[in-house]
């Protein structure tokens, strides 16, 4: 009988030896057809959590299980389970796409009748039959991650790991990405773990998402309850006019704004209440915004930081004088 | 004046550079001393070969040719230098800040012969220790050294110029290809009058034949042919002069 | 056919078409050898009045040399790549599928030795072509082609060695002047017995690249010679089991599954 194809970790460590703890005791338990939406700036861990539940890196501590085989001493069986896209997509520049196929079909015993089929399939699944027999090196970045996503799907996998798939992406080319990865959950129930430093990304993609800072994992939920978490919808109206204002006082608490006048929502309050309020009055708006709380503001409150530019930031200092010129 | 302080400044930088990184000096040092050990030591059975008239020893005799290899290497190592300054961008840097380009030409040629000389130094002082035989109590050495400095002008001012035309690590080959086959489709292992058959032929028509005949000379004490050797290299310089300051202006085209 | 003999042939498949696709990489070690032997034969085909000097041709002696340089190339080359691997992350790929590390080995030394073999056949024909005549006869080159093979594979296993210890390219490719100097300090260029300078007879006499040399050298110009053949193949079979044991014990380290 199979296994659930599930993912758990339990206060999973990883500690490198010149650098800080990269995995800093995680907790996870992600469910069979759940696309998991790994959130984090750069260096927060998420590549090497990935490494660990891939089996490619030992953890110093704590144990995992993906669809209940232990990543250290079920390794094989784990490999047999998964698949995975890695941040590098690493890819060689001097064979072709349809090479790239036949050799990882090979590798995962397929059997040979098989293979130019699923080869076939698979370039046709994410667009890359006209490219097929172009070598890597010419492919332009989506191209390489969609092969990249075609050779981890070769032999079937029930559990796919995805680290940064869209990174530098067109948004065309992520628009279809996510459309792929979607299918695979929906349609085929495969379990996805995708690691992303984009709030939309998780926002959009991911059933969970759980959000990672410094190797700690500061947040998860649904995207909905971590932004409901953070607090309710703010509603903003221009032009800054008392009796507007007044009529906004009835829906929520005032909040400073820039331009206008703006209320943080209270209780089951909604846009055509506030807009039938301000009709009544005869009075009129300009402008009326609803702004839904983002990811990002979960990540301001949990961390104090935003979270884009939070790992550049870093970088930049540890990086510091070697980017100094040599003159 | 704008000139030698142009120069002054991208000869320091590249001196600096190699002379605080021990992966590009101890090449630059270890590379001819081994080529000298291989040769002079190795072959030296190669003097008894019928014919073989080199007064003063296989050693002198290969010490010629492996100073004067050193010189054309260390040219092309500048060259190298040169080609990884594009990569990282710093030459661009240089471009857009002299006020007088010809001096970064000028500046690199000159590292090149300041790194050749420490090398040639340190050979030298090898070879003596040795104990390698000089004819005429060595007063024509200057000569040998002034003949092979030019070497090493002529050779990084090529190396120069492929540099500034390719402007990419990858024209390393480029650059030390032909210097490989000028240095060794010469006299090498025995004089000129001892190669047989083709390779008589090319060795004869090789500039550097000139160079490492006239050379040998000098180490015997006993000149010969040295003018047609200065004026030789003193040719190849200036034409690789041209050659390089042409490629600069490729280099100012392409931004 | 088995799935591992399957892997197996894949990968090495690989390492030739990636080879065969840059062409730097091929030509090189059939050119500059052959340049070289070009330059030293005509330079030194003085050496060969020599009292002592056991052929009259210069060529022949000097044949055996590219043969050795090809050990050089196998080592680089299998290095490099493997390097490269490790570097790009394909390794990883790798590692996650059923492969068995070693079926990876076998696949990645398949490669090197595939081409270590037309490498062989290049330096043979042209030898043939300029009028060297092996004086062991068409078995003598049979077992030439063996021990290209095997220093292939021997020298090979040398790089891939290296390429897991350090999993740098650049750390690979330093290397090289370390087997050039073994390469020159030995009887490359003149019989030990001939070579003048007592210490660097003892230097070549240490160095077990003269004994390769003597092994290919005897084949070309002396006959069957037990001695040199002796030598010659247990120095390719000492590096060739230190080096694979290496190997195989470096393998899970770098495959960290
Ligand atoms: N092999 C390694 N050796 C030392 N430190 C490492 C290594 N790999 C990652 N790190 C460090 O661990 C932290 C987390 O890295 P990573 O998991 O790659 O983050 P992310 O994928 O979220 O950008 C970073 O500080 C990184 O510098
Ligand atoms: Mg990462």
């Amino acid at each position: 009988m199979e296994r659930p194809n599930t993912i758990e970790a339990e206060r999973l460590v990883r500690e490198f030896k010149k650098g800080p703890r990269a995995v800093d005791g995680i907790d996870l338990r992600v469910e069979p057809g759940e696309i998991y939406g790994f959130l984090g700036p750069n260096g927060a861990g998420k590549s090497t959590t990935v490494l660990m539940l891939t089996t490619l890196l030992p953890p110093t501590a704590g144990t995992a299980r993906v669809a209940g085989y232990d990543v250290v001493r079920e390794g094989p069986d784990v490999r047999a389970t998964i698949g995975a896209a890695l941040q590098e997509a690493a890819l060689d520049g001097l064979l072709t796409g349809r090479e790239h196929l036949r050799l990882q079909a090979t590798l995962q015993g397929l059997p040979r009748a098989e293979r130019p089929a699923r080869a076939d399939e698979l370039l046709e699944r994410v667009g890359l039959m006209e490219a097929a027999d172009r070598k890597v090196r010419g492919y332009s970045g989506g191209m390489k991650r969609r092969l990249d996503l075609a050779l981890a799907l070769v032999h079937r996998p029930r559990v796919l790991f995805l680290d940064e798939p869209t990174t530098g992406l067109d948004p065309q080319s992520r628009a279809a990405l996510w459309t792929e990865v979607g299918r695979l959950a929906r349609e085929e129930g495969v379990t996805v773990f995708l690691t992303t430093q984009y709030l939309e990304e998780a926002d959009v993609l991911a059933d969970r998402v759980g959000i990672i800072d410094h190797g700690r994992i500061v947040a998860e939920g649904t995207p909905a309850e971590l932004k409901a978490q953070v607090g309710r919808p703010t509603v903003e109206a221009m032009p800054a006019d008392e009796r507007i204002a007044d009529v906004l006082a009835r829906f929520g608490e005032p909040v400073p704004s820039a331009k206008g006048v703006a209320v943080r929502l209270a209780g089951d309050a909604d846009l055509t209440a506030i807009v039938r309020a301000l009709d009544a009055k005869g009075l009129l708006v300009d402008n009326l915004q609803l702004h839904q709380p983002t990811l990002d503001d979960v990540f301001l409150a949990k961390t104090g930081r935003s979270l884009e530019g939070a790992g550049d930031e870093e970088e930049a200092a540890s990086r510091g004088l070697a980017m100094q010129p040599a003159a | 004046m704008r000139l030698a302080s142009v120069a002054r400044g991208v000869a320091w930088r590249s001196l600096h550079n190699v002379f605080t990184n021990p992966s590009l000096l101890i090449p630059q040092l270890a590379f001819p001393l081994f080529f000298f050990t291989a040769f002079a030591g190795g072959l030296s059975g190669v003097s008894r070969v019928p014919g073989f008239d080199f007064a003063e020893g296989y050693t002198a005799f290969q010490f010629v040719f492996v100073l004067c290899q050193s010189a054309a290497f260390g040219g092309v190592f500048t060259g190298f230098g040169i080609a990884r300054d594009f990569e990282t961008g710093f030459v661009r840097r240089l471009l857009l800040a002299a006020p007088n380009r010809t001096g970064i030409v000028l500046g690199y040629a000159v590292a090149a012969l300041t790194r050749w000389l420490v090398t040639a130094t340190f050979l030298t002082a090898i070879a003596f220790a040795v104990g390698m035989k000089v004819g005429g109590s060595g007063v024509d050495l200057p000569a040998l050294y002034l003949l092979a400095a030019l070497v090493n002008v002529a050779a990084g001012l090529w190396a120069c110029g492929v540099a500034m035309r390719l402007r990419t690590m990858q024209a390393f080959p480029v650059m030390q290809f032909p210097v490989f086959l000028a240095l060794f489709f010469a006299p090498v292992y025995v004089p000129l009058h001892l190669l047989q058959g083709w390779i008589h032929g090319v060795a004869y028509v090789n500039p550097l034949t000139r160079v490492l005949e006239a050379g040998r000379s000098f180490i015997a004490g006993a000149p010969s042919e040295a003018g047609v050797a200065f004026g030789v290299a003193a040719a190849l310089a200036v034409l690789f002069a041209f050659w390089a300051l042409r490629g600069l202006r490729s280099a100012e085209a392409a931004g | 056919m088995s799935d591992a003999a399957d892997q197996i042939f894949v990968l090495a498949r690989r390492s030739v078409v990636r080879t065969s696709r840059q062409p730097a990489q091929w030509i090189a070690p059939l050119v500059f050898p052959m340049l070289l032997l070009a330059v030293n034969s005509g330079g030194l085909k003085a050496v060969t009045h020599l009292p002592g000097f056991p052929t009259d041709s210069y060529v022949a002696f000097a044949l055996a040399v590219p043969f050795i340089q090809g050990a050089l190339f196998a080592t680089m080359n299998a290095g490099t790549e493997l390097a490269r691997d490790i570097q790009t992350g394909f390794l990883n790929r790798l590692a996650l599928t059923p492969l068995r590390g070693a079926a990876l080995l076998a696949g990645h030394l398949g490669g090197v030795v595939a081409l270590g073999l037309v490498q062989a056949c290049f330096y043979l024909a042209v030898g043939l072509a300029v009028g060297v005549r092996p004086a062991s006869g068409v078995g003598g080159v049979a077992v030439l082609l063996v021990f290209a093979a095997l220093i292939a594979l021997a020298f090979g296993s040398l790089g891939t060695w290296a390429a897991l210890r350090t999993g740098s390219a650049e750390s690979v490719q330093s290397l090289f002047p370390v087997f050039f100097v073994f390469l020159f300090l030995s009887s490359m260029a003149i019989p030990r017995n001939l070579i003048q300078q007592a210490w660097f007879r003892d230097v070549a006499n240490a160095n077990p690249v003269s004994y390769l040399l003597e092994c290919v050298r005897s084949l070309i110009i002396t006959g069957w010679n037990g001695e040199a053949l002796g030598l010659g193949f247990g120095v390719v079979a000492a590096v060739g089991v230190g080096a694979l044991a290496l190997s195989a014990r470096a393998l899970p380290q770098r495959l960290a599954r």
